[in-house]
């Protein structure tokens, strides 16, 4: 760890001042030199590992009065980018309405990192790629943009099947964006210029020929809230691990649907643990969208989300494993009882 | 009494609790980094990124520059070491490889340098800004690895004497009506205790106290000395806890003596804590391992014929091995059996024990292909392991001096309900998971070794027992002070035992399972003489005969007579003696221990006797384990809700610690099966997954159930304790036991350690 500057910003304004100051324009974010500082889970652990090295932290727990809300308000939700994970995976209404969030929460980290951990710390969290959290390697196109990829021919079990490029493969590790993908959620954002929004889904970006960039914000912004509208009472999130808790997936499927009379209306499906950013598999939605279920569509369905995967070394694996996954987890979506 | 606390059956000591538990609990015990040195500086390790090379040259500017940095230590002016031979080769080293002496790098992780700073934030700051310019040589990194060598394990390691063989096992196999051949793999693994490998050392004009966990402290007192180039008698090791130990620290490491000589050299104390990625190479770790494996049976399941080949990496230049083939040769009733071990050579770092060292590797062959072998006689492995039973090991027929293990498999059968098995593979199923059961047998050797004990009775009952045992969490404290207690007859209250300090009087290397035998045997030859003394004193001289064999100096068991006269008029004896208290000193030495026991004893050096090496006897642990797996049929995600152990390892001292270190054991087997495995790059010869979060151990929610069974079992001929040890003995059949309920989940034999979800082809 090297020395920083810590400030409190006890107001937004403050926040995106500070860290806006800090931060030179033409950093990606992830290396700018002021990084907010949430639950600090991410943050505190890979500046231990000399991975992050900002210059200063702006810590944004201050405005957690106004930035943790949970408000389910019986037709939208509203999630504060402070709000807990551990509050929001135990909430009766989300539970109820969007079991798909409460169930990517709960299955996600440890209780001690959930009582940590923010929303919007969560959806930012970084790859967990070895190579990526190790220093002493020198090829990680992230960390050190143009020194190639030592995942690419190395231990890449954990790595991504999808959405890869040739220059990263690494896996976006998150449970909760993939909830939010499949429920088409929208992102507020705070900047020095004031607010804006836009779908989740535009929030992270492939890896392409810049891994390093990892998603849109621009430095000195702030992810404030995230939105849902309607209610998605059947929705599950199904995920595949090497233990029973505290395990990033393998391979995750967020599911939605909306089911009338046998017939689906409207299906949503996103993929964990096996793309390089929260997945939306389209494909797999479009087939599925105004059919009646059986166990032939859920296996087209998976079939599509998978079309495009490419598997290395060790990782090949998760293809047969994303399939299967998601066919359960639709065959779970279909018959859950709500 | 509790499940933690069981009931004590016959040869059972009371499950008294921990003696250390609260100080644990409550966080006042002080391990070795908790102890407080005058004005310390810090220091923090760079290793190297390179597996093989040498170092051309450090860019130092950076890191020099960060405000608190008092020095880097590099080979071109660290402070000057002798040699220290391998631990397994009469020295105290777990590795050869001296780092800090030659700008050569020998393995993944080196150390290459050591930043000495005011606090350890600046100098892990200033360590991080250390620039290193390698020449990088391609390494050899595992089995298959171009350029590395292989060659027979006799005849390069001093410890493995003989590839067990008897009768003519080609002739047998080839004769065989059943014959069986299945080769396996298990993975490089690392011990991760808890508490990281950390070394404090502190000088005192020309003494050395050294803070750090240790599993020996008159080894690492003796090798350090060594290193230095000083008297022994200098150099005292201190650590009254070891938050774990598994084996990783049991010989002396590198960084001990650099950081004295460091220490010494700024004439100020140093403290070092490792990272826990640098505790993956800079310490020993359990090697990959292959094996094949060939059975020959009679169409009733009696073995004619078992070889064992075994394969394990070692480093460049160490020949270490394991050679687990002496358990396995030996484990079962077979007339023709033949062996080899051979030691592969790669660009590694010298491995080193790990809980159970031989027996975990070696026994996961056999007891699969023993489970195999049931498969094709289609029998039920429990009988075929009846049907296999013996009292005397088949190599050179020497009885078993206590065998429970069809016993052990009889009670774990019952309370695990292996009746309720359908003996088909995947014949059985809940909803989305397809259900297994498998079993197999476990074993770990009866070793003890010389130790010495000083105790000290007060008028008032008090007691004091000096030994310099460790405790690594097994329950050293607890079950010396239950010994005492109950051999002086004095409240176990009255009891303080000193443990953990090499100034205390020797004891063996906490590992082999030894411990318990060992130290308990000499606290209770020691306590023997203060009761012989107290006796003489009040006794008529006519009856000294009798005081002797109340109080037995010899090394036999408590007698009868022993015990009606326990209640001994203490008061009277001390005024009889004139003081008001008894101090006694002795040594201990198991039947059958070299003649030079004592003096390797004083000088750091184990002579552990027991297992296969006794006379005219073999002695083993036995156990027999039961478990459960769900393989989810559509994620293939395996987990084990069930654990069932029933064990017998002599007298059990208390039943608390025992199950306790018996449930660590099967929790630990499960893992190693399951989730354990340190990945290699071969591209580069490093490590990749070398943190807790890569490198997987269960929590609490892969184990909801583990049974642990307590076998009462007597054995007079092993130590005047009567214990086997058994801290080494649950985790051994774990890993076979649960391939095996694979394959009856699943139909599929994998042969491979560790199982994951994307070896599963249902
Ligand atoms: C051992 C371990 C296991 C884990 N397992 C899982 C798992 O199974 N599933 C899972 O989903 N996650 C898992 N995690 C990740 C964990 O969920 C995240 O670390 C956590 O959610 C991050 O939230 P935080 O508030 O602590 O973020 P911080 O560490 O404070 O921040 C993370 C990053 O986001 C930035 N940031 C924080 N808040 C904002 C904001 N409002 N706007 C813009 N940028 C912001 C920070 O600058 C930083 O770069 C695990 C973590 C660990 C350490
Ligand atoms: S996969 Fe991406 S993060 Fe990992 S080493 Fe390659 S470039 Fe770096």
């Amino acid at each position: 760890m090297r020395p920083f500057l810590y400030q409190r910003a006890t107001d937004p304004d403050m926040a995106v001042q500070a860290l806006g100051a800090a931060a030179a324009a033409n950093n990606p974010l992830t290396q700018a030199t002021a990084q907010p500082l949430a639950g600090g889970t991410t943050l505190i652990d890979l500046m231990k590992l000399d991975v992050m090295r900002p210059t200063a932290i702006v810590d944004i727990n201050p405005l957690a009065q106004g930035w943790s809300a949970i408000e389910p308000d019986g037709e939208n939700l509203r999630l504060g980018a402070l709000a807990k994970m551990s509050d929001v995976a135990v909430h009766d209404e989300i539970q109820r309405n969007y079991p798909v969030i409460a169930n990517s929460l709960k299955l996600a980290a440890s209780a001690q990192l959930r009582n940590m951990a923010t929303l919007g710390g969560n959806v930012m969290q970084r790859t967990r790629c070895s190579y990526f959290r190790d220093v002493s390697y020198e090829n990680c196109n992230k960390r050190n943009p143009g020194s190639g990829c030592a995942a690419m021919d190395g231990v890449n079990r954990m790595h991504a099947v999808l959405g890869v490029s040739d220059q990263c493969i690494a896996t976006y590790p998150g449970d909760f964006a993939q909830a939010l993908i499949a429920l088409d959620a929208t992102v507020e954002i705070t900047g020095r210029s004031g607010s804006r929004s836009m779908p989740f889904a535009e929030l992270h970006k492939m890896p392409g020929s810049s891994p390093d960039i990892e998603t849109t914000l621009q430095p000195g912004e702030l992810i404030s809230a995230f939105t849902v509208s309607g209610r998605w009472p059947r929705s599950v999130y199904l995920k595949a691990r090497d233990r029973q808790s505290y395990e990033f997936a393998l391979s995750s499927a967020a599911i939605a649907l909306d089911v009338q009379d046998g017939t689906i209306r409207e299906a949503r499906v996103a993929l964990g643990g096996v793309a390089t950013v929260p997945w939306r598999a389209r494909e797999a939605e479009a087939l599925l969208k105004g059919q009646r279920f059986d166990d032939g569509l859920a296996q087209r369905a998976a079939d599509a989300a998978f079309a495009d995967a490419r598997g290395r070394r060790h990782n090949s694996f998760k293809i047969a494993l994303g399939k299967r996954v998601v066919a359960r987890a639709l065959q779970q979506a279909v018959t859950m009882e709500i | 009494m509790t499940a933690a606390a069981p009931e004590p059956k016959a040869n059972m000591g009371q499950p008294v609790p921990r003696y250390d538990a609260h100080s644990k609990v409550t966080g006042r015990a002080t391990y070795a980094s908790d102890m407080p040195l005058a004005n310390p500086a810090y220091a923090f390790l760079v290793t190297s990124a390179i597996a093989k090379g040498r170092v051309d040259g450090f860019d130092l500017a950076e890191a020099r520059a960060v405000r608190g940095v008092i020095d880097i230590v590099t080979h071109e002016n660290a402070p000057k070491l002798k040699e220290s031979k391998l631990f397994s080769n009469g020295g105290y080293a777990g590795t050869t490889i001296q780092p800090l002496k030659s700008p050569d790098i020998a393995h993944d992780g080196q150390i290459i340098a050591v930043v000495i700073a005011e606090s350890y934030e600046a100098a892990r700051e200033a360590a991080n800004r250390v620039k290193v310019n390698y020449t990088v040589a391609a390494p050899s990194a595992t089995f298959d690895s171009p350029g590395t060598t292989t060659a027979a394990a006799k005849g390069q390691n001093s410890q493995f004497k003989e590839d067990p063989k008897v009768g003519d096992f080609a002739k047998a196999f080839a004769a065989a009506e059943i014959q069986l051949t299945a080769a396996y793999d298990t993975p490089t693994q690392h011990h991760n205790p808890m508490e990281l490998f950390t070394t404090s050392c502190a000088w005192i004009g020309d003494d050395l106290v050294i803070y750090e966990p240790s599993q020996y402290v008159h080894g690492l007192k003796n090798g350090v000395a060594e290193q230095l180039g000083i008297d022994a008698d200098k150099v005292r090791v201190v650590n009254p806890y070891v938050g774990g130990g598994f084996g990783s620290r049991g010989s002396m490491t590198p960084r001990t003596a650099i950081i004295a000589g460091i220490a010494r050299r700024l004439n100020r104390p140093i403290k070092l804590v490792a990272t826990r990625d640098q505790g993956f190479t800079i310490t020993t770790y359990r090697a990959e391992t292959r094996h094949e494996i060939k059975l020959g049976a009679s169409r009733d399941g009696k073995l004619v014929a078992l070889r064992h080949e075994g394969a394990e990496v070692s480093s460049r230049p160490d020949a270490y091995c394991v050679g687990g083939t002496k358990t396995t040769t030996r484990l079962y009733a077979c007339p023709n059996v033949d062996s080899l071990v051979s030691i592969v050579r790669a660009d590694r770092n010298t491995p080193g024990f790990m809980r159970s060292p031989p027996e975990v590797p070696y026994l996961f062959a056999l007891e699969s292909a023993m489970d195999e072998l049931a498969v094709k006689l289609d029998m039920d492995p429990v009988e075929l392991r009846r049907i296999n039973d013996t009292t005397n090991e088949p190599i050179g027929g020497k009885p078993y001096t206590s065998r429970s293990l069809m016993a052990c498999f009889d009670e774990a059968a019952k309370a695990f309900g292996w009746s309720q098995r359908s003996s088909q593979p995947k014949s059985m199923a809940e909803g989305d998971w397809l259900i297994g059961y498998g079993c197999a047998a476990t074993c770990y050797p009866t070793q003890m070794g010389p130790a010495a004990a000083r105790v000290r009775l007060q008028r008032d009952g008090r007691t004091r027992v000096e030994i310099a045992g460790h405790e690594i969490g097994t329950g050293a404290y607890t079950v010396i002070a239950q010994t005492a207690a109950e051999r002086l007859g004095v409240p176990l209250e009255k009891v303080a035992v000193f443990i953990g300090d090499s100034d205390l009087p020797p004891a063996p290397v906490a590992g082999g399972s030894n411990s318990t035998a060992s130290t308990c045997s000499a606290v209770m030859m020691v306590c023997d003489q203060i009761r012989q003394r107290l006796f003489k004193a009040v006794m008529p001289d006519s009856l000294t005969d009798k005081a002797k064999e109340t109080v037995g100096i010899s090394q036999a068991p408590t007698t009868q007579a022993a015990k009606s006269n326990r209640p001994l008029d203490i008061e009277k004896a001390f005024d009889a003696l004139g003081v008001s208290v008894v101090e006694e000193y002795g040594e201990w030495k198991p039947e059958g221990a070299p003649l030079d026991s004592f003096k390797a004893m004083h000088s750091g050096h184990v002579r552990l006797v027991g297992g296969h090496q006794m006379q005219d006897k073999i002695a083993y642990a036995f156990g027999a384990e039961f478990v459960e797996v769900r393989v989810n049929r559509f994620t293939h995600e395996i987990r084990c809700p069930r654990l069932v152990g029933a064990f017998a390892a002599g007298r059990i001292m208390n039943p608390r610690t025992a199950r306790s270190q018996l449930m660590g054991g099967l929790i630990w087997g499960m893992s190693s099966a399951l989730l354990e495995a340190t990945e290699i790059d071969e591209r580069n010869a490093r490590y990749v997954n070398d943190n807790l979060a890569d490198y997987l151990v269960p929590v609490n929610a892969d184990v909801p159930g583990v049974e642990v069974i307590l076998l009462s079992e007597q054995d007079d001929h092993i130590n005047p304790a009567g214990a086997k040890g058994l801290g080494e003995l649950a985790n051994v059949g774990t890993n076979a036991a649960i391939c095996n309920a694979l394959y009856h989940a699943t139909g599929q034999r994998i042969r491979k350690l560790p199982v994951r979800l994307e070896n599963i082809e249902v």
